[in-house]
């Protein structure tokens, strides 16, 4: 049921939420207008631009580089800009 | 049935004697006359090991209300009280414990609201707390004090009500004045008030989050959900008065009657100037007038058909206010008239004010009151301020 | 300039995160990454009272949470009150046998309007009381969740909406609000200003206030592109500025002992940290010579307090 069909009846006492973190289910990838792309000749692996992601959507993979989560990602930039190696640039998303 | 001893306490002592005996764990409460009395003789038991609770001396009523909030979320038993300007300060708060479900149990010693400044006794604050939908119950004398506080930790805690709930007692006719009482034992109190564990208290071990925003999309149905859980805590109310009577030897009902059988006049009152109104009530008698006395004693959720019921054979409906609600007259009355509405075509309701900033109220007063009512229709005014000097 | 373990930055910290993506904040929040920050440290075993505000509208959308740990809500100005009220209950349940001591902390988190302004005495009321807890606050120097009103932590010379520049204003007319002095003047164990731009500062700041037993208070100056009219990509880089130019120096004050985390003996021109926000873009050269002075002048009275020549 989503939320916005919920009846009075199907309400926590005082409204409250029981289950932890459900809000990983919007999809704030929706607001983005560009995205990040990683040249991974030019990655160094450090982990920045994972810790200053406002979003905490960018993640290590198998290989050590950092992938940022394109369901959650709102193409600040924070990742491009703070990137020591230049490797991450921000290109214009386009309408499928 | 065990009684007690007979004892004599101030009304704000009987008051803490309750909490003691309820074994309260965190009190948090900011002083102001009237309600003093109780809260020094909650930090004084605490002090001296008669009670074990974290006493918090917060710096404004508005965080004494936000401290219980936090406690009551918390899992704990908590308490506190306070009167007049202090209500009005905590008022916001006061709406987040009944909406989110959290027993919190406080006294309010009724108290005039400023100005000019007054710290005596009206229903002033009493009539700003209508709609902030907690459990509200008054007080006559201190043994009620004492039973109905110790009633209110009983009823909130349910786990079929989770509503906060506060007891009316009138400033300084109850909370300083040292009436004869029966003490209850400590275990029979103990085994009237089970633990009680709050079902989403907030524990890392289950996390929950409470006090998420509600757009519009889901406030509507969250009122409705608090609304229909609050008037269903109705027969859990007299269902507690009951075994509290069964147990305790004292009864209470959500309207409460006196000489009520053949009475065609009825006085209506609210709080500690019902046992003035009952010796009008019998000169009044003496005198061959059908009068009878009817007694709010739960205010909210409000006993309409108690009320229904008690006014059914009365031709004449006397309510005293103790507050008045500018340019609109007394609000005890006014709600009166809205739940007799088209029930009681035959009915006359006459209001009147009086007992303010602590005013008394003698017998005469309720004399004036009920022949002035006898005049209607000729009285023009709405309503009529009484026992004031031209 | 990064700190100096920059690299392989996952390594240093936990990759779990306590506070779930799909919020709601604006491109770019320094807000909530700082609450991410704050929230690795704080791990699980902590429970969250917040104020009303941005973080939490942006995270408590209902039915949903962005929170993997206990947390309330409840008003705009008594966070630090429901804290002392759940530290409380704990304490005495605890203390009655009815709840096992599980070591569980308590932080409250609100943002300068409501730690600043309105929640400022429930705030004292809590430090003087000396619950065990730690208060956050997140500051983005201004209402910017109702639109950016002026609040008493907006810098002088900042355009708001309620203090707008115009033909006889510079915008905010007074200087910013100083809250560690006030919770430092309280004589708590622990008060720290930090900003996520500076992260592992800002974590390890987080676990020694959390640490301290009795009140500790952290000052978070928390970058906000929307009301400061910045590039949602410079929010790192506009408070590392605040920082270099002492705009917002990092330190902390141990029971009353002051440290300075990053020294800068020649400061940046505030300018430098200035000129990427827009809030301040109407400046003359002279009020901003004006907020140079100042600036110096308190860094200087700083670095004295922190004993550094």
């Amino acid at each position: 049921m989503s939320a916005k069909q919920k009846g009075w009846k199907d309400l926590e006492l005082g409204c409250v939420v029981t289950e932890p973190g459900s809000a990983s289910s919007t999809k704030t990838g929706e607001w983005r207008s560009e995205r990040p792309v990683r040249d991974n000749t030019k990655c160094i692996k450090c982990g920045i631009c994972y810790i200053y992601c406002p979003e905490a959507c960018i993640n290590e993979d198998e290989e050590g580089y950092f992938e940022a989560d394109l369901y959650y990602c709102k193409g600040c930039g924070i990742c491009a800009h703070e990137c020591p190696s230049s490797a991450i640039t921000m290109i214009e998303e386009e309408e499928e | 049935m065990k009684k007690g001893k007979i004892v004599g306490l101030e009304g704000s002592f009987a008051i803490a004697e309750a909490v003691r005996m309820v074994n309260a764990d965190v009190i948090s409460a900011y002083p102001i006359t009237p309600q003093t009395h109780i809260v020094e003789r909650l930090a004084e038991m605490i002090a001296d090991g008669e009670l074990d609770a974290e006493f918090i001396c917060v710096e404004s009523e508005h965080s004494a209300m936000s401290a219980c909030v936090g406690a009551s979320a918390a899992g704990a038993r908590v308490f506190t009280c306070s009167a007049g300007q202090g209500l009005e300060l905590m008022h916001e708060v006061l709406y987040i414990p009944s909406s989110m479900r959290l027993p919190v149990v406080a006294v309010a010693a009724n108290r005039a609201l400023s100005g000019p400044l007054s710290v005596w006794c009206d229903h002033s604050d009493v009539m700003a707390l209508r709609d902030i939908g907690w459990i509200q119950m008054f007080a006559e004398n201190n043994q009620q004090a004492f039973d109905l506080t110790i009633c209110a930790f009983r009823i909130a805690e349910d786990k079929e009500v989770l509503f906060p709930a506060m007891v009316h007692i009138d400033g300084f006719y109850l909370s300083h004045v040292i009436e004869d009482m029966v003490l209850p034992d400590d275990e029979v109190v103990a085994d009237f008030i089970p633990e009680y564990e709050y079902p989403f208290a907030l524990d890392p071990e289950r996390p929950v989050s409470m006090g998420c925003y509600g757009p519009p999309f889901i406030y509507s149905e969250a009122k409705k959900a608090q609304e229909v859980a609050f008037e269903s805590t109705k027969p859990k109310i007299l269902e507690t008065w009951e075994e509290f009577g069964d147990t305790f030897g004292r009864y209470y009902a959500p309207v409460e009657s006196y000489k009520m059988e053949d009475a065609s006049i009825a006085l209506l009152t609210m709080g500690s100037i019902g046992e003035t109104a009952m010796l009008a009530v019998d000169e009044m008698r003496e005198e061959g007038k059908g009068v009878g006395l009817i007694r709010l004693r739960l205010w909210r959720p409000f006993p309409f058909t108690e009320l229904r019921e008690a006014v059914k054979d009365v031709e004449l409906l006397v309510v005293l206010d103790r507050a008045l609600s500018s340019g609109m007259g007394g609000p005890v009355c006014s709600e009166v008239k809205s739940a007799l509405y088209d029930k009681r075509e035959d009915m006359r309701i006459v209001g009147f004010i009086g007992g303010l900033g602590g005013r008394d109220i003698t017998i005469e007063g309720f004399k004036y009151m009920v022949n002035r009512a006898l005049e209607y229709p000729e009285i023009e005014e709405e309503f009529e301020i009484i026992g004031v000097r031209e | 300039m990064m700190e100096k373990y920059s690299l392989f930055v996952p390594r240093l910290v936990t990759t779990e995160e306590n506070f779930a993506p799909g919020h709601r904040a604006c491109i770019g929040c320094g807000e909530a990454l700082a609450v991410r920050h704050v929230c690795k440290v704080l791990g699980k075993n902590v429970i969250i009272v917040n104020a009303t505000g941005c973080i939490e509208i942006f995270s408590s959308l209902f039915p949903q949470t962005s929170w993997q740990v206990p947390w309330i809500h409840t008003l705009f100005e008594n966070v630090s009150a429901v804290v002392s009220g759940v530290e409380s209950a704990y304490k005495a349940r605890i203390r009655k046998g009815k709840i096992k001591d599980r070591g569980v902390k308590f932080v409250g988190f609100g943002g300068d309007g409501a730690t600043a302004d309105i929640g400022l005495q429930p705030l004292s009321g809590a430090m003087e009381r000396g619950h065990d807890f730690l208060y956050c606050c997140f500051d983005n120097e201004a209402y910017m969740n109702t639109g950016i009103q002026r609040s008493s932590s907006t810098p002088y010379g900042a355009w708001t909406t309620t203090a707008p520049a115009g033909k006889q204003s510079i915008g905010q007319i007074t200087w910013k609000k100083n809250l560690p002095e006030i919770a430092v003047a309280h004589k708590i164990p622990y008060v720290a200003t930090a900003c996520p731009s500076y992260p592992f500062d800002l974590m390890d700041k987080v676990k020694r206030g959390m640490e301290m037993e009795g009140p500790a208070y952290i000052h978070i100056l928390s970058v906000c592109p929307t009301g400061w009219r910045s590039s949602p990509n410079q929010t790192i880089e506009i408070g590392r500025l605040a920082v270099e130019t002492g705009v917002f120096p990092l330190y902390e004050v141990i029971n009353g002992e002051y440290r300075l985390s990053f020294d800068f003996p020649k400061l940046k021109p505030v300018k430098e940290y200035m000129k990427y926000q827009r809030r301040f873009g109407h400046l003359t050269d002279d009020v901003i010579g004006r907020i140079q002075a100042r600036v110096e002048e308190e860094y200087l009275k700083l670095r004295e307090k922190a004993g550094v020549k």
